[in-house]
C-alpha cells in the first residue's frame, strides 16, 4: 500500500515538471463554434508547422472568452461580438481589433414548423410569428456572441422573449451544441451560426427554417491581449498568429476549410 | 436507441484500434487522477486519522463541516481554483493555469474530503475496538494514529476507491482550470462533454463506455491488491 502510493506520489511529481517543459505556445481565447466546426483543428496545424507556435485554444461563450482574456489568461481573443470587442479594445485590454472572417447565422426548426416560419429570409418577422403562436424557442441565454445576435434581433422584432422565459422561450444558459440538443429534443426553433449547424452530429429531423437575412450577419474579430495591460502576455507570438491570420496565406487556408463541401467561413481580413 | 448500439461499437473499435488519440487522453486521465487521489490520501488519511482519535472543543463540527465538504459543487471547486491561479490572482505567478497541474490541485480539493471522512470513520470505529488494548500498552498518541490507519489498510482502500471515482468521473472542474485543450489538457471527461455540444452522441458514448472500463479494470486491480493484503495479514 504505502509503495503504491509512492510510486503514485512519484508518478505525479514527475508529470508535474513535464507540464513545464514546452514553452512556444500561445493560449487562444476562442469561442465554440470555431473549434466545434473543425475550423480551428484545420488551421493550427497549418499555422504550427509554418513557424514552430504551439497554439493552444479555450473554446468557450465569447462573454467567458473575453472576460478570461481581460484576467491575463491567454494571449489572443478570436471571438464574434463585435460591440464587446471594440470595448475590450477601448479598455486597454486589447492592442487592436481585426476583422478576420464571418459567415451567418440561422434559425433551424422541426419540420412540423409551427410558427410557419420555415422558408422565411425576413428573420425580424420570422420571431415575431414565433413569438405570437408561443412556438417554443430555445435560447443560448450564456452571453455568448450567438444570444448578443439574437438579443439584438428581438429587440428588433420589439419583443421581449424574456418575459415569457420558462413557458415557449427556454433558456438552456449552455453553449451551441447543448442548446442545439435541447432544442431539438423539445421541438424549440434555435438561432445558431451556420458553421455549428453544418457539423453539427445531432441534426434528428432539423432543418434551417429561417436564412439569407442581411441581419443575420456574423463576423469574427481577432485581438491581441495588450502586454502593456497584461504582464504575461506572450505579445510577440501572439503578433504572429494575428498576423497569419490576416495574411493572405491565413485567409486562403480559411477560404479552403469546408465541411460536406460546403465552405463555413469567408475571409474578410482588411490587412494592416 | 440506434446511438446505443452504435456506442457499443464504437467504443470497441477504438479499444482495439489503439487509436493514438484515445489513447493520450485515457493515459492523461489517469495521471491527473492518480495525481490527485494520491495527494489527496496523504492529505485526506492523516487528517481523518487525527479527527478520529484526538479529543478537543470543536471536534464534532469540524467532523460535520468534513463531511459536508464531500458535496463539494465541482464547478465551484474549479471557478476557485481558476480565480487563484488566473494571472488575475494571487497565485498568477506560478503559471499553473491551464496545466494538467491545475486539474490535479482541482481534483486534491475535491477528493481530499471523501478520503478525509470515510478515514475518520473507519479509525474511530477501529479505535474503539483496540482502544483498551492501546491504554494497557500505554502508546502515544501519535502512534497510536500510526498503528490504527496501518491495521486499517484494507478498509482504507475503499476510501480511496470512492475518491478515485469521484475524481475520475468529475467534469465540471477540470474543463474550466484545464480548458479542454486538446493535446494538453484534454481527459475522458471533458472529450465526453465536447463530442456532446458536437451532437456526435454515439461517440460521447462510447468514450463514457471506454471510462467505465477503465474504470472497472482500476477497482479490479485494487481489489485484487486488497484481498492480497487481507491474506498476508492472516497468514
Amino acid at each position: 500500500m504505502r509503495l503504491a502510493l509512492l510510486t503514485l506520489a512519484l508518478a505525479a511529481a514527475a508529470f508535474a515538471g513535464a507540464a513545464f517543459a514546452a514553452d512556444r505556445y500561445i493560449v487562444v481565447q476562442s469561442t465554440t463554434s470555431t473549434q466545434n466546426s473543425g475550423l480551428l483543428d484545420y488551421l493550427l496545424p497549418i499555422f504550427t508547422a509554418k513557424t514552430g507556435i504551439e497554439v493552444r485554444v479555450v473554446a468557450v461563450g465569447t462573454g467567458q472568452a473575453i472576460k478570461n482574456a481581460a484576467n491575463g489568461d491567454g494571449d489572443v481573443l478570436l471571438v464574434h461580438a463585435k460591440a464587446a470587442e471594440e470595448k475590450f479594445v477601448a479598455e486597454g485590454f486589447g492592442v487592436k481589433r481585426f476583422d478576420l472572417m464571418y459567415n451567418d447565422f440561422v434559425i433551424v426548426g422541426p419540420p412540423a414548423d409551427p410558427a410557419g416560419v420555415e422558408g422565411s429570409t425576413d428573420v425580424v418577422a420570422a420571431l415575431q410569428k414565433i413569438a405570437e403562436t408561443s412556438a417554443p424557442f430555445a435560447s443560448r441565454a450564456d452571453d455568448s456572441g450567438t444570444h448578443k445576435a439574437e438579443m439584438k434581433l428581438w429587440k428588433e422584432a420589439g419583443i421581449d422573449p424574456t418575459a415569457a422565459s420558462g413557458g415557449w422561450y427556454r433558456e438552456t444558459g449552455s453553449g451551441m451544441g447543448q442548446t442545439l440538443n435541447t432544442g431539438i429534443g423539445m421541438g424549440a426553433y434555435v438561432l445558431t451560426d451556420r458553421a455549428t449547424w453544418v457539423a453539427f452530429g445531432n441534426k434528428g429531423d432539423y432543418g434551417i427554417a429561417v436564412e439569407g437575412d442581411a441581419r443575420l450577419f456574423n463576423q469574427y474579430g481577432v485581438i491581441l491581449v495588450n502586454k502593456d495591460k497584461l504582464a504575461n502576455v506572450k505579445a510577440d507570438l501572439g503578433q504572429a498568429f494575428v498576423d497569419w491570420l490576416i495574411s493572405k496565406e491565413g485567409q486562403d487556408a480559411i477560404a479552403g476549410f469546408e465541411v460536406e463541401g460546403q465552405q463555413l467561413f469567408f475571409p474578410n481580413a482588411k490587412g494592416e | 436507441m440506434q446511438d446505443f448500439g452504435a456506442a457499443f461499437w464504437l467504443a470497441g473499435e477504438l479499444l482495439v484500434s489503439g487509436d493514438e488519440t484515445l489513447a493520450e487522453i485515457v493515459v492523461l486521465s489517469l495521471k491527473i487522477n492518480a495525481g490527485a487521489v494520491a495527494l489527496a490520501s496523504a492529505i485526506g488519511m492523516p487528517l481523518g486519522a487525527i479527527l478520529a482519535v484526538a479529543r478537543f472543543p470543536g471536534r464534532q463540527a469540524l467532523v460535520v463541516l468534513v463531511n459536508s465538504l464531500m458535496g463539494l459543487p465541482p464547478v465551484v471547486v474549479g471557478l476557485v481554483v481558476y480565480l487563484m491561479l488566473s494571472n488575475a490572482g494571487p497565485l498568477g505567478v506560478l503559471q499553473l493555469l491551464y496545466t494538467p497541474t491545475a486539474m490535479i490541485v482541482a481534483q486534491t480539493v475535491l477528493v481530499t474530503p471523501i478520503v478525509a471522512a470515510l478515514t475518520r470513520q473507519v479509525i474511530e470505529d477501529m479505535d474503539a475496538e483496540y482502544s483498551e488494548q492501546l491504554d494497557s500498552l500505554a502508546v502515544g498518541r501519535l502512534a497510536r494514529i500510526g498503528t490504527l490507519l496501518y491495521d486499517a489498510r484494507a478498509s482504507l482502500v475503499t476510501a480511496v476507491l470512492a475518491g478515485f471515482g469521484r475524481s475520475v468521473a468529475e467534469v465540471g472542474a477540470v474543463i474550466i482550470v484545464g480548458g479542454n485543450i486538446n493535446h494538453v489538457t484534454r481527459v475522458m471527461t471533458t472529450a465526453i462533454a465536447l463530442e456532446t455540444s458536437k451532437g456526435n452522441l454515439a461517440l460521447a458514448l462510447a468514450l463514457g463506455f471506454v471510462l467505465l472500463t477503465i474504470a472497472i479494470v482500476v477497482n479490479g486491480a485494487v481489489g485484487g491488491l486488497r484481498l492480497a493484503m487481507v491474506r498476508d495479514a492472516h497468514a
